[in-house]
């Protein structure tokens, strides 16, 4: 089994807490975040709505400071650090506000 | 904990297919202040805009809506709510055509529409966007025709009703989490529309997005209305299982059969079809959806099953410029995930994808309870025991359309009293005690997909109904951690818990009440499908 560790911003109280991961080889980001909240923590923020289709585009996040959809960027066998979209106000650890503002409540 | 009150005329819960047409139908029939709700964002969660495949409407030359409709009841196995057949075929037919008025993109051949013939259909009916864009083009074109409608429809996303409010036996309206604040939110309006789709999120492999909870189901069955058919759930037969790929929906393999056939092959690269009754597929893809899924399943138990427990799917014997043109732009995305089409099969098995069971309504799409409506998959009948492919975005827009015109004049009546202390009581609660709802969801899925999948026997469902028992204790009657809390998805997932549990439990009773197999609810124990079992089932709360 290959295993990444994940490097994720945490909110209330701020702090980056390492969760490491298992992952079978062609695994998303979102796969890993997903099995986290089963496995380690479920109260683990962040957004999607379809299953790795890349349809409701959502999943926006930083990876090492890039934006990524983690639906569509593999795991990797390595240290790998999770951020929220820095220029959208916080909800939540990686959750963002992202909603159009006239659908926002 | 925030609590905000709202007024509307219309209340709609859930954004896709339906729950837009129904805002657009209730807007230019006259309701002035239309609510649009969704558990995600607006026109981007639920099954619509996941819908890469056809849509199927009686809309090409020679075609006629009764031809659909006699190809429809036939795929139901005689458990179609033909009323409502008739309007998902007729009126279906309507909608693909404003939908064109409004620009959604339909592939076009000489004067017409392109289209495929699915299996079931007596011909080519199913038209689509290209390539595998449909859902999408179709959630977009919904969404500008939302925003035309100007402030009449107000939008609010990230909304998941937990309750309807329930008036003197009629709905009133209904309270929820606002899950991007943490904040209560409770709406009066004199007509609610549910339009939450389908169940799959009760399993484990499903093609739908995360929100298909079949919420809609346990806030219909808690408001007092019948629900019908529940033990119908649709199993995809060819959802994509290896090589892991990413960025696509599971359910993508379809349109391409449409197009170039395909062979489905069994670990030992047979052909087998034929051994489980179906056609050879020589001349084109012919297999209906149940009849796949049993002789995928059936050759996996007989150990001839592919490497990771589907079957294969191999397009090797396409040319490689057919290939190029059917698949256009996609054989790139496939190729970044590893897979050359010239060279590679894949492996598929069944996956949840569809819900033929649901709310019970009438013509209207008024349930038994004043005040409610459904529409889309939500509503259970059209489809009997087994969906034609294709009928699903036909059958939201199209139920939508009714749902929105109806729900509209019922608004002209009298608004009637409204409290949600109940509901408030609820979304307050916190039990404080450490519960991985997470975990809880996972291991309902894992349930249900073990005993309560495709194939059933009485002692599987017996051991289903036991486990969902033992998780509804373990949820206990309160959420857990403290109210008020923005994009807490731990609390979000015992309200979903709630309702999930509750909607499983009508799907394991249904199927162990139907002694017989018929479409998609397949009894080892009872093969046959019999006569006296030639009718719905419904449940009441």
């Amino acid at each position: 089994m290959i295993r990444a560790e994940l490097l994720i911003q945490r909110s209330a109280p701020e702090r980056e807490e390492r969760f490491v991961v298992e992952f079978e080889p062609g695994e998303s980001v979102l796969d890993g975040l997903r099995r986290l909240r089963v496995t380690q923590d479920a109260t683990l923020a962040f957004r999607y709505a379809c299953l790795n289709a890349n349809a409701c585009k959502e999943c926006l996040m930083l990876l090492d400071g890039r934006v990524i959809y983690a639906c569509t960027t593999r795991l990797e066998a390595r240290e790998m650090r999770l951020a929220p979209l820095p220029n959208k106000p916080l909800l939540r650890d990686l959750a963002t506000v992202i909603a159009p503002p006239d659908e926002r409540f | 904990m925030k609590t905000t009150h709202l007024n509307a005329d219309v209340l709609i819960i859930g954004a896709g297919g339906a729950g837009m047409y129904a805002a657009i139908e209730a807007a230019r029939s006259g309701a002035e202040r239309v609510l649009l709700l969704d558990r995600s964002l607006i026109g981007r969660g639920g099954a619509t805009v996941m819908a890469q495949m056809t849509v199927a409407a009686a809309v090409g030359a020679g075609d006629h809506w009764e031809h659909h409709l006699a190809d429809t009841l036939a795929a139901g196995r005689g458990l179609c709510d033909e009323g409502l057949s008739a309007l998902l075929c007729e009126v279906g037919a309507e909608c693909i055509l404003e939908m064109d008025q409004w620009r959604v993109g339909w592939a076009r051949s000489g004067e017409g529409f392109a289209a495929v013939q699915a299996p079931g259909h007596d011909r080519a009916r199913c038209v689509y966007v290209d390539f595998l864009n449909t859902g999408p083009a179709v959630s977009r074109t919904l969404r500008a025709q939302v925003q035309r409608a100007g402030s009449a429809i107000r939008r609010i996303g990230e909304m998941a009703v937990t309750d309807l409010v329930v008036q003197d036996g009629a709905v009133t309206g209904a309270a929820g989490l606002h899950v991007a604040s943490g904040d209560a939110i409770t709406i009066a309006a004199p007509a609610t529309i549910i339009a939450t789709g389908g169940l799959t999120r009760l399993y484990a492999r499903n093609s739908a997005s995360a929100n298909m909870s079949g919420d809609g189901y346990a806030l219909a069955l808690r408001a007092g209305a019948t629900l019908m058919d529940m033990e119908f759930v649709q199993f995809f037969p060819i959802g994509h299982l290896a090589p892991r790929l990413i960025g696509m929906d599971p359910i993508m393999w379809d349109p391409f059969r449409y197009k170039l056939g395909g062979r489905l092959l069994n670990g030992a690269m047979e052909e087998f079809l034929p051994r489980w009754g179906g056609d050879a597929e020589d001349a084109r893809y012919s297999t209906t959806r149940d009849l796949a899924t049993y002789g995928i399943t059936k050759e996996n138990e007989a150990g001839r099953g592919s490497p990771m427990g589907g079957a294969w799917l191999s397009f090797t014997h396409v040319p490689e410029a057919e290939l190029r043109s059917a698949f256009g732009p996609v054989v790139d995305r496939l190729a970044a995930n590893g897979i050359d089409l010239t060279r590679d099969a894949v492996e598929v098995s069944p996956i949840a994808h569809y819900h033929m069971g649901g709310v019970r309504v009438d013509r209207a799409m008024r349930t038994d309870v004043p005040g409610l409506l459904a529409a889309g998959e939500a509503v259970g009948g059209a489809n009997g025991a087994n969906r034609l492919s294709g009928n699903a975005i036909t059958e939201a827009l199209a139920f939508g359309r009714i749902a929105g015109r109806e729900a509209a004049r019922m608004a002209r009546a009298n608004t009637r009293e409204f409290s949600a202390e109940g509901p408030l009581e609820l979304l307050r609660a916190s039990a404080l005690r450490p519960l991985n709802t997470a975990k809880l969801v996972a291991q309902l899925q894992q349930v249900m997909s073990r005993d309560v999948g495709p194939f059933r026997t009485g002692p599987g469902l017996e051991r289903a109904y036991a486990a969902l028992a033992e998780l509804t204790a373990e949820l206990g009657d309160a959420p857990p951690v403290a109210p008020g809390q923005p994009h807490d998805l731990a609390r979000l997932d015992w309200f979903d818990l709630r309702q999930m549990l509750l909607v499983a439990g009508c799907v394991v009773t249904a199927a162990a009440a139907r002694e017989e197999s018929r479409g998609a609810h397949q009894r080892e124990d009872f093969p046959q499908t019999r006569t006296e079992w030639q009718r719905n089932q419904l449940v009441h709360a």
